[in-house]
């Protein structure tokens, strides 16, 4: 019973219009056991948390001061938005995410592309060397390329002070630019190989045929490129950027090490941390918290009406 | 393609590619332990390797000042990870099997929830769980991190595994038992084996995830009660206070990258198929 399928007999599909057959009944009933648990694990640790920083959100509540916790509506909202310290870090977040996935996409289809059609010896290799950066922590690779370029154990000053603008007192971190520079070249390293695993599952799927007709035509390499290749694998490319634009919104932990949002660097996820972990301001938090969820909602909703990415092919349906 | 085609230069070429991406994936790895090998002393020469390779470092980590707080993280990450993904794996199997068989209405609001939470902004959870954890009395304590992480781990495992499951030819089943095997002969003899490899790569990939976690690392603990590598990583001081901390980060940082980059040398294949196939299906 509990290893059956309903069968697609003529008869039996009758018996499933007509009324659920007892079986059809208990697949339901066994189906809602088995995947009920991990749904309910699920809400419990992100429906309920969101609902409750809601509620937060609507309060006046510093941790170190309880007693004068009080309800004050959208206030929290009211205060955040009109501060030049959150627009300072959407624009920062907004920034990094434009580039570094400007830059991925560019650079993952690079990737992909030498690793679909590199040599047979070489492509386990490079399949594995470009999983290293996908595997390793991120904060492990925010700790490699801050003392990369800092000022005191870098290497990158003295290699490339024949650079215009870079000298041996280069100090990366004591401005804006240059330590944006630095966190998304961090993030694009740590990134683009997740990217290109995607871009590459896209690439196997263009149908080698096509290819050699355009190529029997007469296309040139950029043509088969532009005609063939990009088009048919257009809802890898969505997929794949549509997942990256959300993980580089929710940017942390660059920041975090490297300039701790010194310079203006701050963006979105650190000022909910800096509000809620270091000043306890639950109810501001909160709001920066809820704030950060319904942008993430607006990106998807955009990605998925705008550029109508099939998300029942990123779930792996047909 | 048949690469014995290719002229000789476009085979130069595709080489060249090849190494220059295995330099740009290596490279930041080879900096950090690089700079592990350093001498307090050395770590200002602004040279790319040491003048003289020395272990100090990792003696100060793992016998010295610092063990205290290393060692107890190593054990809070890799406790807190396994747990994480053994329960998020076997929540996903069962969740998977249903998906991948079973016929019942709700089929796709699961698979919708899961991709919501992989989607969502980690530290919106952290915000109302710092508070709530205060006060169950969760907070800086092992199921303090197991549960949130959970968020992390869980979505994506049943993404890949249900991924997977569509791709197990069931019948073999039913033909086991047709040849006169019980139905738990059958099960263990013809669909574990099939099976196995699945729960296995989405194993990995979701230690990965666990163990790369720092948000929740900084944010719900407070000691080394609980605190996880990446965490401790950022409070970390050297062998004075007045040392420069990078000597002893860049050793801790290699010694917590070993694990990782050991799973990937031996099982780069599926990890490279478990992470594509929940993502892109023609």
């Amino acid at each position: 019973m509990t290893t059956t399928r309903v069968p697609d007999s003529a008869a039996e599909q009758e018996a499933v219009a007509a009324a659920l057959s007892d079986r059809a009944r208990a697949e339901r009933r066994l189906g809602w056991w088995l995947a009920g648990p991990a749904f309910v694990v699920m809400l419990l640790v992100t429906a309920y948390p969101i609902v409750q920083a809601f509620y937060d959100s609507l309060f006046q509540f510093r941790l170190t001061d309880p007693d004068a916790r009080e309800f004050n509506w959208l206030g929290n909202y009211w205060v955040v938005l009109t501060d030049s310290v959150w627009w300072q870090a959407v624009g920062v977040t907004v920034l990094i995410t434009a580039i570094t996935v400007a830059v991925e996409a560019v650079l993952g289809f690079a990737l992909a592309l030498v690793m679909h059609r590199a040599l047979r010896t070489l492509r386990p290799v490079l399949r594995t060397a470009i999983l290293v950066p996908y595997a390793i922590i991120t904060v492990v690779s925010a700790f490699a390329w801050f003392y990369a370029f800092d000022i005191s154990t870098g290497f990158v000053n003295s290699w490339f002070d024949w650079l215009p603008g870079i000298g041996a007192d280069t100090n990366w971190f004591g401005e804006f630019s240059t330590s944006v520079t630095v966190i998304i070249a961090s993030e694009i390293w740590k990134t683009t190989p997740f990217i290109s695993l995607l871009l590459l599952a896209g690439l196997a799927q263009v149908p080698e045929d096509l290819q050699e007709a355009a190529k029997v035509d007469g296309a040139t390499w950029w043509q088969r490129m532009y005609k063939v290749t990009i088009p048919n694998m257009k809802a890898a490319i969505m997929v794949a950027l549509l997942f990256r634009t959300l993980d580089a919104f929710r940017i942390f932990d660059n920041v975090f090490i490297m300039t701790q949002g010194s310079n203006n660097t701050e963006v979105v996820s650190f000022l909910a941390y800096r509000q809620t972990i270091s000043r306890l301001e639950i109810g501001l938090g909160s709001a920066v918290s809820v704030l950060l969820f319904l942008c993430v909602v607006l990106i998807s909703f955009t990605f998925i009406k705008l550029f109508k990415v099939d998300l029942a092919s990123a779930r792996g349906e047909r | 393609m048949d690469e014995r085609d290719l002229p000789t230069r476009e085979k130069v070429l595709w080489w060249i590619a090849g190494v220059v991406v295995i330099v740009y994936a290596l490279f930041p790895v080879v900096w950090i332990v690089a700079l592990s090998f350093k001498t307090p002393s050395d770590l200002g020469s602004k040279r790319f390797w040491p003048t003289s390779w020395v272990w100090e470092n990792y003696d100060n980590i793992l016998a010295g000042d610092a063990q205290e707080l290393f060692l107890s993280a190593l054990r809070n990450s890799i406790g807190i990870s396994l747990i994480a993904t053994f329960i998020s794996v076997v929540l996903a199997t069962f969740a998977a099997y249903a998906i991948a068989r079973l016929d019942f209405p709700g089929k796709r609001v699961i698979l919708t929830t899961a991709l919501a939470v992989a989607i969502f902004p980690v530290i919106s959870i952290v915000t109302p769980l710092f508070n709530l954890w205060r006060n169950i009395g969760l907070y800086d304590t092992w199921p303090g991190l197991i549960i949130p992480y959970l968020s992390l781990t869980l979505p994506i495992s049943i993404w890949t595994l249900s991924a997977f499951f569509r791709q197990i030819p069931w019948e073999l089943e039913q033909a086991a038992q047709v040849d006169g095997a019980t139905t738990w002969q059958a099960f263990r003899k013809v669909i574990v084996p099939l099976a196995a490899p699945g729960v296995f790569t989405t194993a990995i990939i979701s230690f990965f995830i666990a163990w790369n976690d720092f948000v929740y690392g900084i944010s719900l603990t407070s000691t080394e009660r609980a605190r996880p590598v990446p965490a401790a990583l950022a409070f970390f001081t050297g062998a004075s206070q007045f040392e420069d901390p990078a000597g002893s980060i860049a050793a801790a940082a290699v010694i917590v990258t070993i694990p990782v980059v050991v799973l990937v040398l031996l099982f780069q294949r599926r990890i490279v198929s478990g992470l594509t196939q929940g993502a892109v299906k023609g």
